[in-house]
């Protein structure tokens, strides 16, 4: 009584992944809505601009993306982002280090918080949303500290992070796909990538299988440590200065685009491409709703209706077996 | 017994799941005082037929009929409103609530708005005392061992004071004095008119308890035969073929011991635990629940600490509570608890079957998945696992074949010494088999089995050696010549009464 269900023609495979991928679906639907009600919005200018738009969060939700699928939560990328581009600019400007080496120390900033945050929650045991939300503080306030309050300038060679090749090509789309990549396959074909799904799916059971938790759990927070300082740096070079209260807020807007993009925050599930088509939604209806005129106040409302949907409709469509 | 009313029947009942047909034209009916025996291969819908009596499932076809008028059952609570209480394969319990709590869950005994607890613990004591239970009822469920879980959930069932009560194999990991102790109820509320779906596959319980058997054979109901029809009639008419012999033990000569424990201890749990496995051997380990087998075995496996003792494989001494460092030694360790401690549910098969594999299927942190899947297709041929494709989400199998994808994973680990906890529970007659020739296969290879398992049966058909606990301690060893099922459940038994005087 089995029927076998893995034959695919190509052009059924384009709608399976649709039907699959409930939030691919949301984000056809609101691109060709949003193209109907405003002319602005399907040109290459204003899609670019989404693409920027989308860059930042989505890097960061990429390495919140490793962190969800074990189970936890990193409440801290945005402080991290923050303190990393913040040790770049004053490592380059005040301590003079040449900006490759800068660049190096900043992503090292990432990692380390990552692994303090993994220390408390792995060995320490504290609860991920504690731990993080710890750190969140601690590198908001050495933001502050170590640049007195008031913005430092990037080097001007990483600013370049910020600008659009050939007049088309944002460097910051660049970066996203490079670390778009970079997820897919760090979930999809390494050691490290596989156990993150079996310790979020059952700690216990990917323990007695022999997966050293603590170390992968290490590696989970360092990685998305790292993702932020990446999202970090991008972010004060397309400003061209690190700003102490940069990229506030953001782990929200992160944790949403993982989650939209179909993860389950109990952890076990959840997919790179997910997450980037997450992440391109909060910046497609931001941008809509700006070309739609809509006030800032009544955009936060439709966003938050938004997620809610989203993700209703992807558990709504998952329970439908039953 | 014929004069018997009927209370439920069911027609012509479909279910499909995507990709699958699970039922496909089910008939079954229920008389008031009869124990009606669901008898199938893994997989073959017996679970999914009761999920759909309990409200947990709709049917897709067909009907359901309560003293003859046809009803929907949409919910759990339209069930129960029915007279419908279910004891279900995977259990239902609430780890970190204590036994207590689990038992009054959802209506625990109120005063002025607030719960109750010293009431609520007294009647979880009453429920408890009822299935001959003794646990403490502010332990946490999460502390207990599977057989007593399973005592947990018929307390909780029999306190419905249902006119129906559907079991899921209850019997799956009760050791043979629990069994007694559940059929004796069963007896009990068969007399009082109360109707019982049971499900099983062992099928020596079906002649002793049963009046009725309906056997499926995928998802449909080939046959209704009474209970005492000969077992091979049974299998035969399940399987759709004979099974000549259900304990194919093919003992090998024991060579040099792989593994010594000396003198383990943990306190509150087992004391001084000394045995041998060579290579060769198959090594079984009975006892009674609680007796602390599950927790021995852990310990070896350095799943859990242990305060003094050793353990060693070929001779070199592990660290305790390390897992990692036992299986590069070459320890295996197949859990109990399928659910909580040997699944990732959310997980397809391939990726279950291959999770133990991981770390030798990566070069330079890349993971063969490719290869993973090759080897996972193969074993789970081997075993027989009943899915649409390898891709299946692991919680859509059915009880029988979840626990092939635990046993297999280890079987693709090649450990030199497999321990393993209840291996066969839950899995049909036909593929039970097919586990003790890959058992025999392992040992024939120079490989050694410790079993544990409440299967007395199987514990006698297959083992080289049994080796006895009772309340945490080694109480004897039988060569398999000597053992009988008397002389174990002597052993098992015997001890207890000792220790509870001193
Ligand atoms: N939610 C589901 N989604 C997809 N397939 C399912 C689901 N539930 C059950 N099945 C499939 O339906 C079939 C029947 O399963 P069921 O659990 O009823 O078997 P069973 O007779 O109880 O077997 P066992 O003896 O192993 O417990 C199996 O092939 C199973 O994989
Ligand atoms: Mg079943």
């Amino acid at each position: 009584m089995l029927v076998s269900t893995n034959v695919l023609t190509s052009r059924s495979a384009a709608r399976s992944l649709l039907a699959e991928n409930g939030s691919l679906a949301a984000l056809v639907v609101l691109v060709v809505a949003l193209s109907l009600m405003s002319g602005d919005f399907l040109t290459v200018t204003n899609l670019l601009n989404v693409g920027v738009q989308a860059a930042v969060t989505a890097i960061l939700a990429f390495g919140s993306t490793f962190v969800i699928i074990t189970g936890g939560i990193d409440l801290s990328v945005g402080a991290v982002a923050a303190l990393s581009a913040m040790v770049l600019a004053w490592t380059a400007a005040d301590t003079g280090l040449p900006w490759p080496l800068a660049t190096l120390v900043a992503l090292a900033v990432g990692v380390v918080c990552g692994l303090v945050n993994a220390v408390l929650i792995a060995y320490g045991k504290l609860p991920p949303f504690i731990a993080t939300l710890a750190m969140l503080g601690v590198a908001r306030g050495l933001a502050l500290v170590v640049s007195q309050g008031s913005p430092i300038e990037m080097p001007e060679e990483v600013s370049r992070l910020g600008d659009t090749i050939g007049g088309y090509l944002p460097v910051p789309v660049l970066v996203m796909a490079v670390m778009g990549v970079i997820a897919a396959v760090v979930l999809n074909r390494t050691y490290t990538g596989r156990a993150m799904y079996a310790i979020g799916g059952n700690e216990e059971a990917a323990r007695l299988s022999g997966i050293a938790v603590g170390k992968q759990k290490l590696i989970t927070y360092a990685l998305s440590g790292v993702f932020a300082a990446v999202a970090g740096i991008v972010l004060a070079s397309r400003l061209a200065s690190a700003q102490p209260q940069a990229a506030a807020g953001y782990e929200l807007d992160a944790i949403a685009a993982v989650v939209i993009g179909g993860a389950s925050l109990s952890g076990g599930k959840g997919r790179a491409l997910g997450t980037l088509v997450g992440a391109l939604i909060l910046a497609v209806l931001r941008n809509g709703l700006n070309l739609l005129s809509v006030s800032a106040f009544w955009q936060q409302v439709v966003i938050g209706v938004v997620i809610a949907l989203a993700v209703l409709l992807d558990t709504l469509r998952r329970r439908g077996g039953r | 017994m014929s004069q018997a009313r009927e209370i439920l029947r069911v027609e012509k009942l479909g279910k499909r799941f995507p990709g699958v047909v699970a039922l496909d034209g089910v008939d079954f009916d229920l008389r008031e005082g009869e124990v009606h025996v669901l008898l199938g291969e893994n997989g073959a819908g017996k679970s999914t037929l009761i999920k759909m009596l309990s409200g947990a499932y709709q049917p897709d076809s067909g009907s359901v009929l309560v003293d003859g008028e046809p009803v929907e059952i949409r919910t759990a609570a339209d069930a129960q409103r029915l007279g419908i209480a279910t004891i279900y394969q995977e259990f239902n319990l609430v780890p970190e609530l204590t036994v207590g709590e689990n038992l009054v869950l959802g209506r625990p005994p109120r005063r002025f708005g607030l719960v109750d607890t010293r009431r609520m613990h007294e009647q979880a004591r009453g429920m408890l005392d009822r299935v001959g239970v003794t646990v403490d009822p502010r332990t946490r469920v999460a502390e207990l061992g599977i057989a007593q879980m399973q005592m947990l959930e018929i307390a909780k069932a029999l306190a419905l004071n249902a006119r129906v009560l559907i079991m899921d194999e209850p019997t799956a990991v009760l050791t043979t004095t629990e069994v007694e102790r559940l059929f004796g109820l069963v007896r009990q509320l068969r007399e009082r008119g109360v109707a019982i779906v049971f499900i099983t596959h062992h099928l020596e319980e079906i002649a002793q308890l049963g009046d009725r058997v309906t056997v499926l054979r995928d998802g449909r109901s080939v046959e209704q035969v009474p209970a005492d029809t000969p077992e091979e009639e049974l299998i035969r008419l399940m399987v759709g073929r004979p099974i000549d012999q259900q304990f194919p033990r093919q003992a090998q000569r024991a060579g040099e011991p792989l593994l010594r424990v000396e003198g383990l201890t943990r306190a509150g749990a087992f004391a001084d635990v000394s045995f041998e496995v060579r290579a060769g051997e198959v090594v079984g380990v009975a006892g009674l629940v609680g007796a602390g087998r599950t927790e021995v075995a852990r310990a070896v496996f350095g799943a859990d600490p242990y305060d003094s003792g050793e353990v060693l494989v070929r001779g070199r001494r592990l660290p305790g509570g390390d897992v990692r460092a036992a299986m590069e030694a070459g320890l295996g360790l197949v859990p109990e608890d399928r659910k909580g401690q040997g699944l990732v549910l959310g997980a397809d098969i391939a990726e279950n079957l291959g999770l133990v594999t991981l770390r030798h299927a990566t070069r330079a942190g890349f993971v063969d998945r490719a290869g993973q899947r090759e080897s996972a297709g193969r074993v789970a041929e081997q075993l027989g696992v009943r899915m649409s494709h390898l891709g299946q989400e692991v919680r859509t199998l059915s009880g029988g074949n979840q626990q092939k994808i635990v046993i297999g994973k280890w079987l693709l680990a090649d450990a030199h010494v497999l321990i393993l906890d209840e291996p066969t529970r839950g899995i049909d007659v036909g593929a039970k088999v097919e586990i003790y020739q890959l058992i025999n296969s392992l040992t024939a290879s120079g490989h050694a089995v410790l079993m544990i398992s409440s299967d007395l049966p199987e514990i006698l058909g297959m083992s080289d050696r049994v080796l006895v606990m009772a309340r945490g301690r080694l109480v004897g060893e039988l060569k398999a010549a000597e053992a009988t099922q008397d002389s174990v459940m002597a052993l098992a038994v015997t001890e207890v009464e000792d220790a509870r005087v001193h």
